[in-house]
């Protein structure tokens, strides 16, 4: 498969008073054209930053970004974001929302019902026809996601990002959205890379998952690729032995090799990150039964 | 079956206009009960105060001459139309005479009375204001996106901020004489002069709070707008101005709030036919019922300020985008 996305070499330092930080340290990563990738790690890793460097939010102190050969140095809609808050401009509806992205990106190149038709077609690609002149506050946080992920859809982007983008959601709209993104995904075959903490989800819509490094000096760990039949149903992958053995292999990545360093109290039992990681995925009671 | 469901309905209806009496209590008498103890106060208050141009005006007084106003406003209308009227009869007749004859019409001359006044002080302020926030807003979207621009424009906002009207006045006053001449001036000097010391003292709060309102924009919308690229214009318009509008609406009802304030002073040392010229000269004036006239233009005043701070509240409830928010 040829290389769609290449990320390669990328160091990125942020100035602090003592000196700068280096967050990330040596990624690489190459992606071909309608490749699912996950990114995995704990909280404060570096996932995101790795996300808004490919997006060009941040810039690379060292190393780069190409997107079909061509250096990534600013943002745009190429490679549109799905953010983890839905960042919805709250005083347009939904539909004001996508069409602020389609005239941006579709500027002399649509007629005036096309851009409408293609605003439409977004929105119901996202179940949210019913809804399309609502406002981002007379809508659930599921719909508002919905809402941002038909805004990056409507830029056909080469890469679409996904920043925890189920992150805020409860645990059955979360499913929702899963399912409904793995129909979307099946029909449009976009690439996409989608930063998760919940390991149920990257296996479950990724082709591959790459696992990070604790920070400082973040790095990948390990890649995993995930075989798994497409269209993937989640219920039936739920006692599938492939499938566990995916999650057994991220989840001994995250809890054995990776495991987050306590610097303040061992026993303080809810109030790190790692242990937050672990109800998010529901993981301990099950992994031991 | 039915009897339960009547008395249920008695009950409730019973309830009902037990709490609605609550309510008219609460939003009317006792606001009204404030509003006649201070008049008792005022009352036997004024009786005890005696000046040089007589007693103090208690709420009497004060309603007398308002009246007094309102019909002195009456007969100079009624001169007015007396005097056009006078004015189209003889012009009547000289075409009579001769069709070809040239005919003008006098404008009237009468001196400007209360409610004339009043409107003058309005449409003075209103220039001032609108002056004002046509340089405050855009300063203001600037030095907010702009943060090296807001370095260099903080320190003189801050010195002029509370620099006092009458502080401006003679400068604004030289200056004005000295820039505006024309030989068919469109505006009254006096009018320019009230109207740029007004502005000059209402730029700041909204300058200062719109610049805090565009910089205070989350940064996901900033990122929104990045991966969208928007064009800066578009920026300002769609994210922007929408993020900002509840800090500027803030800014633009205390700038109103001061224009008003700044412009009774102003328009008494620039003697622009206003409010405040009503007052200086009714002050000059020293009849025994100047004091009830002053006091009638003080009640006025603080009701037009009132007034005007409720419709810039009502324009913000139509341009804001939230009408969830509870704006007061």
């Amino acid at each position: 498969m040829q290389t769609h996305l290449d990320i390669s070499q990328v160091s990125i330092e942020f100035p602090t008073p003592n000196g700068p930080f280096k967050a990330l340290d040596g990624v690489n990563l190459k992606i071909a054209k309608g490749e699912y990738v996950s990114l995995i790690g704990h909280s404060g890793c570096g996932k995101s930053t790795v996300l808004n460097i490919v997006a060009g939010l941040y810039q690379a102190t060292q190393g780069g970004v190409l997107l079909d050969g061509r250096e990534v140095n600013e943002p745009g809609p190429e490679r549109a974001v799905v953010f983890q808050n839905h960042s919805l401009l709250p005083w347009l509806s939904a539909y004001e929302n996508v069409e602020l992205a389609v005239k941006q990106v579709f500027k002399g190149k649509k007629s005036k019902t096309e851009m409408r038709d293609w605003i439409e077609h977004n929105l119901k690609l996202v179940h949210m026809e019913h809804a399309m002149h609502k406002r981002p506050d007379e809508i659930s946080g599921g719909m508002k996601q919905r809402v941002g992920i038909a805004r990056a859809l409507a830029m056909e982007p080469k890469v679409l990002l996904m920043d925890e983008p189920f992150g805020a959601l409860d645990a059955l709209t979360r499913a929702h959205l899963q399912d409904s993104l793995m129909e979307i995904q099946n029909e449009l075959n976009n690439t996409v890379i989608m930063i998760t903490h919940d390991v149920d989800e990257a296996v479950l819509l990724s082709d591959r998952i790459v696992m990070m490094t604790n920070g400082p000096a973040a790095t990948i760990g390990e890649v995993l690729d995930i075989e798994l039949e497409r269209p993937r149903n989640r219920i039936q992958l739920a006692d599938d032995p492939t499938y566990n053995s995916y999650r057994q292999a991220v989840l001994s990545f995250l809890y054995e090799k990776q495991r987050k360093v306590e610097d303040l109290d061992q026993h303080r039992p809810k109030a790190d990150p790692e242990e937050k990681l672990a109800d998010d995925s529901e993981e301990p009671a099950r992994e031991s039964a | 079956m039915s009897r339960a469901t009547q008395t249920t309905t008695s009950v409730l209806s019973e309830y009902l206009s037990a709490e609605a009496i609550g309510n008219l209590l609460k939003t009317l008498a006792i606001p009204a009960a404030g509003l006649l103890i201070f008049l008792f106060i005022w009352a036997s208050g004024a009786k005890s105060i005696d000046t040089s141009l007589g007693q103090f005006p208690g709420p009497t007084q004060v309603y007398q001459q308002s009246v007094n106003l309102i019909a002195e406003h009456n007969a100079e209308r009624d001169k007015e139309v007396a005097f056009y009227e006078r004015q189209e009869a003889r012009n009547a007749k000289k075409l009579e005479k001769n069709p070809d004859a040239k005919v003008k019409i006098r404008p009237y001359t009468g001196k400007p009375t209360f409610i004339d006044q009043i409107g003058t002080s309005l449409i003075t302020v209103m220039a001032g204001f609108v002056a004002a926030s046509l340089i405050a807003i855009p300063v203001g979207i600037l030095i907010g996106l702009n943060s090296g621009l807001y370095s260099a424009l903080n320190p003189l906002i801050q010195l002029f901020k509370p620099v006092s009207p009458l502080a401006w006045l003679p400068l604004v006053t030289m200056v004005v004489s000295a820039l505006y001449v024309t030989d068919d001036p469109l505006f009254a000097k006096s009018f320019v002069t009230s109207m740029i010391t007004v502005s000059l003292c209402c730029l700041w709060p909204t300058m200062i709070n719109t610049a805090v309102g565009v910089s205070g924009i989350s940064q996901d919308l900033k990122n929104v707008s990045q991966v969208l690229r928007l064009p800066f214009l578009t920026h300002v318009v769609k994210i922007v101005l929408p993020s900002a509008i509840p800090m500027m609406f803030t800014g633009l009802r205390l700038s109103l709030g001061i224009a008003w304030m700044v412009l009774i002073a102003a328009e008494m040392l620039a003697q622009n036919p206003g409010l405040g010229k009503f007052v200086w000269d009714e002050f000059q004036n020293g009849s025994s019922n100047s004091l009830g006239r002053i006091m009638v233009a003080v009640l006025v005043i603080g009701l037009i300020g009132f007034l005007l701070d409720r419709i810039m509240l009502l324009l913000q409830r139509k341009v804001s985008w939230d009408k969830s928010a509870v704006l007061r």
